[in-house]
Formats: C-alpha cells, sequence, structure tokens
C-alpha cells in the first residue's frame, strides 16, 4: 500500500467491550482480506482492513483490542487505550471511531462507552447483536440511546450483515467532521459513569421479559462440577482423536505431492549440486513444514468453533482448579492442549494469558506437552525394543509405553510449571477473572476467516524458519564432500559435531549412531528417524520403508537401556528451532529462548541418564 | 458474610470490597467488570469435582468467574 492510497488518509478504529461481536463486525465489514500484524514492540496483534464508504472511498479500519476500560489491566488495554489517545508511538491516533456495544449488556458496555465518548472525536455507535438481545426477550430504542450519548446509533447484526449499509453511512457523515478540533467533554468518575449507564440502558430499553437466557440453562450441565468435566474430557478425547486420525490421509496426500515433485526434479535435472539442494535442502525443507499443516488446521477448526460458540472460557472454568494446583490458571490450558499439535501454535496463543508471568510460565512449558513430531521416533523406537505382548485385556506394551512417554510430558511439564512459578516466573498467585461470554451458533465465514489466518501465520513463522534450518543442516551434512569409502555423515561438519558431542552423550548411553542423529534433528524431532536410516545406511526412498528397515538396525544393535534412554531424552529435549526462535518472537528477546534450551537440555540429560542406569541396575 | 459463603443462586448486594487484598490489575479488572460496592451479584456455580475453586457469578446480564480468593475478599449482604 503507498503512501498516496486514499485510505491513508483517515483511519477508522472499532473500539469496545471485549465480546462486544467486534471482531465478527469487522469481519463484516472488511471481508477475507486483513492485514495482521504485531503492534511494534509488543505482542499484541494489530488488525485492519479496508472499510469501502457508499460513496465509493475507502478508508483504512483497525480492530483495536477489546477493553473494559481505558485503566489498562492487560497489555491489550493498554494498546487500545494509547493509541486511542494518539500516545502511540509510530501509528497515530484513528480519526473516527466506531463504538460496539453488545445490545444485550447495555448496562456493562455503557460504561466503558462514556470514556471513550469524552475524548469527544467523531464517534458512531454500533448498537451489535441486536437479535440477541432479542433472544433474550429486551426490545430496545435506539434514538432515545442516541439522544443519551449523542452520536449516531445503528443497530447491527454482524453476522447477518443486517444494519451494514446504515454503519457504512454513519461512519461516511462522521468522517467529513473528522478534520475538527476534538472537544472533550466532562470527565466522570468510574461510580458517576456506572450510575449513568444504568440510567441509559434503562432509558433505552422499552420493554424486558423476564424469560430465562438460554445460558443459565446450558450452563447448569457444562459447568456442573461433576457432568461438566466429564463433557469437557470426552470433547478432548473426541479433538485428539481428529487431530491425529482425521489429519493422517491429508498429510499423507501433502507428503506424497512434495515426493512427486522431488522425483520429478530427479528425472528432469542432471545430478549434482543444485538438483541435490532442491530435493533433499528445498523440497525435504518444504515437506518437513507442510506434513503438519493437516493437523494444526483441524486443531485450530475445535479451537476456533470452541472460541465463536462461548464454551472455550467454560473449559478455562473447568480446568482452572487443576491448572490453580501448579501456580497457573484456567487460561494456560488452551495454549497447553494446542502445543499436543504443536508447540508453536501453542506459544503463540499464550498472548490470551494476561499475566506477564503466567504467559512466560505457559511458554516454557508448552515444548514438554507431547507434540507430533515426537510421534514418529517414539513409534520407530518403540517397534524396534518393546515387544509386542499383551498385558491384560486390550492393553498392549507398546502402547502402554506410549502412553507413560505422553504422561511423562505432562507431568514433566506441571512440575516445570510449579518450579518456575517459584523461582524464575515468580510472581504474584495468579488470578482468574474473566467474562463468560453468551452462547453463539459460530457462523461458517468467521471460522473460515479465522482459520486461513492462523494456518497462513503458522506457515509464515514456521515455514521460513524450518526452511531456513533445513538447508542449513543439509548444507552441514554434505559438505565437506567424504572421500571414497568414507561415509558422508562421518565427513560432514555435522558428523565433526557429533564427533564432539559423543563424549558427553556417551554417559548417558548413547552410542555414536544416536548422537550423529541429533544434529540434524534439531531441526524437527522426526528427522531423527531419517538421520538414523542414514546413518546405517539403509537405502530407501520411501520413508515407511525407510522407518521399518531402521526398526531392524536399532532392534540388532541397540540394548533396551540404550533405546529407553531415547525414548526419555525426547520427552524433555527441546529438539525443535523453530520452537526456539517463536519463543524469541514472543518474549521479545533471546534471554527465555536460551534458558528454555538450557533447563530442557538438562533435564533430557539428567531423565535420559537417570532412565539408562536404572534399566542397567534393573537388568534389562 | 463474604461472597463465598453466601448462599448458591440468592441474590447479594455487595457492601465492602478488601481492594488491599487483590492484585492491583484484579482490582482493576473487578470493577471494570462493575463489581464494586453497591453491586447487585448471585453464585451461580462453585467449584468442579466437590471444589469450592472457581466460582461464576452473575452480575447484571453476564456471567464472571473468578476465584475464592477474590470472592473472600468480597463482603456481601442479602438484598
Amino acid at each position: 500500500m503507498s503512501r498516496d492510497d486514499p485510505i491513508r488518509h483517515h483511519k477508522v478504529a472499532l473500539v469496545g467491550n471485549p465480546n462486544s461481536g467486534k471482531s465478527a463486525l469487522f469481519n463484516a465489514l472488511t471481508g477475507a482480506r486483513q492485514k495482521i500484524a504485531n503492534y511494534p514492540g509488543v505482542t499484541v496483534e494489530r488488525k485492519a482492513g479496508r472499510l469501502a464508504l457508499p460513496n465509493g472511498e475507502a478508508r483504512e479500519l483497525i480492530d483495536l483490542p477489546g477493553a473494559y476500560s481505558f485503566d489498562a489491566a492487560s497489555p491489550d488495554e493498554e494498546v487500545t487505550r494509547k493509541l486511542v489517545h494518539g500516545e502511540f508511538e509510530g501509528e497515530a491516533a484513528p480519526d473516527v471511531l466506531v463504538l460496539v456495544l453488545d445490545a444485550a449488556n447495555l448496562e456493562q458496555h455503557l460504561v466503558f462507552a462514556q470514556e471513550v465518548l469524552e475524548l469527544g472525536r467523531p464517534t458512531v455507535v454500533a448498537l451489535n447483536m441486536v437479535d440477541l438481545a432479542e433472544r433474550d426477550g429486551l426490545t430496545l430504542d435506539p434514538e432515545a440511546l442516541s439522544e443519551a450519548l449523542g452520536v449516531p446509533v445503528i443497530p447491527t447484526v454482524a453476522v447477518r450483515r443486517k444494519g451494514l449499509p446504515e454503519l457504512a453511512q454513519a461512519i461516511a457523515e462522521a468522517d467529513a467532521h473528522a478534520d475538527e478540533e476534538a472537544h472533550s467533554r466532562w470527565h466522570l468518575t468510574l461510580p458517576e459513569r456506572r450510575l449513568a449507564a444504568k440510567h441509559m440502558a434503562k432509558g433505552a430499553i422499552l420493554s424486558k421479559s423476564t424469560r430465562h437466557t438460554i445460558e443459565n440453562g446450558i450452563d447448569r450441565v457444562l459447568l456442573n462440577p461433576w457432568i461438566g468435566p466429564v463433557i469437557l474430557f470426552g470433547l478432548l478425547f473426541v479433538i485428539f482423536q481428529a487431530v491425529f486420525a482425521w489429519a493422517t490421509p491429508f498429510a499423507d496426500a501433502l507428503e506424497g505431492g512434495v515426493g512427486a515433485v522431488s522425483a520429478l526434479v530427479t528425472d528432469t535435472m542432471p545430478e549434482g549440486f543444485v538438483r541435490d539442494f532442491l530435493t533433499e535442502g528445498v523440497l525435504a525443507g518444504v515437506g518437513s513444514v507442510v506434513v503438519f499443516l493437516p493437523q494444526i488446521v483441524i486443531l485450530f477448526f475445535f479451537i476456533l468453533v470452541m472460541e465463536a460458540s462461548g464454551y472455550m472460557a467454560r473449559a478455562a472454568f473447568l480446568m482452572d482448579r487443576l491448572m490453580a494446583g501448579v501456580g497457573l490458571s484456567g487460561k494456560s490450558f488452551i495454549p497447553l492442549l494446542s502445543s499436543f499439535a504443536c508447540a508453536i501454535p501453542g506459544i503463540m496463543a499464550t498472548r490470551s494469558i494476561p499475566d506477564a508471568k503466567d504467559r512466560l510460565t505457559t511458554i516454557l512449558i508448552a515444548p514438554l506437552m507431547t507434540c507430533s513430531a515426537r510421534l514418529p521416533v517414539y513409534a520407530v523406537i518403540i517397534a524396534a525394543v518393546i515387544p509386542q505382548t499383551s498385558i491384560g485385556p486390550g492393553i498392549g506394551l507398546q502402547g502402554l509405553v506410549l502412553f507413560v512417554l505422553y504422561v511423562a510430558g505432562i507431568v514433566g511439564a506441571m512440575a516445570a510449571a510449579l518450579v518456575l512459578r517459584r523461582t524464575v516466573a515468580k510472581g504474584a498467585a495468579s488470578g482468574f477473572i474473566m467474562e463468560m461470554p453468551r452462547y453463539q451458533l459460530p457462523r461458517l465465514k468467521d471460522l473460515a476467516i479465522g482459520l486461513w489466518q492462523r494456518a497462513w501465520v503458522f506457515l509464515r513463522r514456521a515455514g521460513t524458519i524450518i526452511f531456513v534450518v533445513t538447508i542449513a543442516l543439509w548444507l552441514m551434512l554434505s559438505f565437506p564432500k567424504a572421500e571414497p569409502g568414507e561415509s558422508q555423515m562421518d565427513a560432514s561438519v555435522a558428523g565433526m559435531v557429533a564427533d564432539g558431542l559423543h563424549p558427553i552423550l556417551e554417559p548417558i548411553g548413547f552410542n555414536r549412531e544416536m548422537s550423529l542423529a541429533l544434529v540434524p534433528a534439531m531441526a524437527a524431532r522426526e528427522v531423527a528417524v531419517s538421520a538414523l536410516a542414514t546413518t546405517y545406511a539403509v537405502d530407501a526412498a520411501d520413508e515407511e520403508v525407510a522407518a521399518e528397515g531402521v526398526t531392524d538396525k536399532i532392534a540388532a544393535l541397540w540394548s533396551l537401556p540404550t533405546a529407553l534412554a531415547f525414548l526419555a531424552w525426547f520427552v524433555f529435549a527441546p529438539q525443535c528451532i523453530s520452537t526456539i526462535a517463536v519463543a524469541r518472537r514472543e518474549t521479545n528477546g533471546w534471554k527465555w529462548p536460551t534458558f528454555m534450551l538450557v533447563y530442557l537440555f538438562a533435564l533430557a540429560y539428567v531423565f535420559a541418564g537417570l532412565t539408562y542406569w536404572g534399566a542397567v541396575a534393573l537388568g534389562l | 458474610m463474604t461472597l463465598d459463603a453466601f448462599e448458591h443462586e440468592k441474590s447479594a448486594r455487595i457492601t465492602a470490597v478488601d481492594w488491599a487484598a487483590l492484585a492491583e490489575d484484579e482490582g482493576k479488572r473487578l470493577k471494570a467488570l462493575g463489581v464494586d460496592e453497591g453491586a447487585e451479584v448471585s453464585v451461580i456455580h462453585r467449584g468442579v469435582f466437590g471444589t469450592r475453586d472457581p466460582l461464576a457469578i452473575r452480575i447484571g446480564r453476564m456471567t464472571i468467574a473468578l476465584r475464592r480468593a477474590h470472592a473472600l475478599a468480597i463482603e456481601v449482604e442479602p438484598a
């Protein structure tokens, strides 16, 4: 967008309480073409889009973070306060404000509304979700409200596109006065504002039936102290099933597609550096990123549905007691849940945690959740060294070991949180205060926009990092070239690094091949499998055949204590440069990612060692 | 009586809030949500699996989740 673009001239901003339907209104006004970035210096998302006015002109529309007050209690509110007051460095104050109010919760939303109107900026009120207010038995009078507030009030239903042309018209009219000087109004205190809000809400409500809101009925079941958690765990079970079962065919298809392109390149290009670079570096890098996309899209779909329907706040409520036990709150639940697919979206999701220490702790423990990249490693090692015996009706020993590895990750994360909250992330016991939004049927378009945005952010962030790292590692593995008779892995830079690592890892039972596999596995854990295949000179084009070959080799060459130590290592080891890079981004520096690397590698070393020597002592 | 001990689903009026017992941000958040002296609230959910934490309260047309520690800082009387 150039500086001369008319859209640059004036800026319109949506402002309002959380749960006012602001985002849905933003989607309805701008469509799918949105620009998402961070506000400079803070990890608060800046969403901007293009708003078409009835006169054919266009304005930049930004969706400010939801706020209860300008007396900021969270980083989100601080951004909104600074921006609206024109105190944000590098971003001018918006010229026109669109104040979004929940029609069914006027008495509450009118408190912040008065704070916004005190600024004296050109303002239009969107009386949003009037349909839900009607569902709750409320009949409203927008004119009375407009008179009380002194600005135009437009009833809207964002999700049904009701009232949008009228709102755009009102914005255009306010925009025409945007260059006039602001007339700040009389400032009221909070109790005065609350009293005024009560009167204005009363005056705007024409009739009110005593009908019970549907929330009470649904919450009676979903928040029931006994049934509620059972429903939540049932839902989580379904989500896990979906993430791991439904994603497989898509992941296979994507992998097959990348493989086909790779084969095409191999067939059509002459042998040499460029071809190897394309197939083993570039395409392998692309492949290792896109293979996670189906799982992440499916997981995000469920998370978005939970968020849009209003259930997410209930899930946080139900999990709060459990999380409080280790010094966290219910708000850490969702990021940690996401981390079972991949720690990268999990760490990005910590932005919804208002308390800084809570958020830091959640970022630091997110890599301990068993992400999907660990599964190929677990699967190969378990198949190689754990017998396929049954230890009870329907319980296989192999499955039990896998289950133990998952539990070890969760227990490790909880123990780490407990320690971190008492040491490096010390702070007042994190509170848990949150508004429970009303239940709503999620709209397909909003889900689609949200899904696209999150998938794109993942591809862009993780994609570029994994891609660069894969290529760097490929270079490390390919150079210097091996002499005839020498293996490439041994001769390469990576081989030299492994030689340096081996003496350190030998005491915990790792052999040289394992040390070698750990180097390329820094890109992503599952690379350990193909690296082992390369070291054992398993010559197989297909990954499954390669895995089988590796399984046979491991079964023949590794002792049981060694294999168990390798599994224990992968429960803790932060073998994922992308996670480290995202942690750097989200904590604004190298301090915490460095800490994360050190403490997780230390845990991995200690627990792999304990496993090895424990197993040796038991005579396994 | 504190809100923590108040009867389930009965209307209560807040008579005093011990702001000093709450973290600054938590106090701000509660105030912004309307949990302040004079407000009418009712406890509608309490705890999970027999615990007393967290609580969900009804204030106006909103439902708010908070912890027992917060409810213990809120003095109420029957409304």
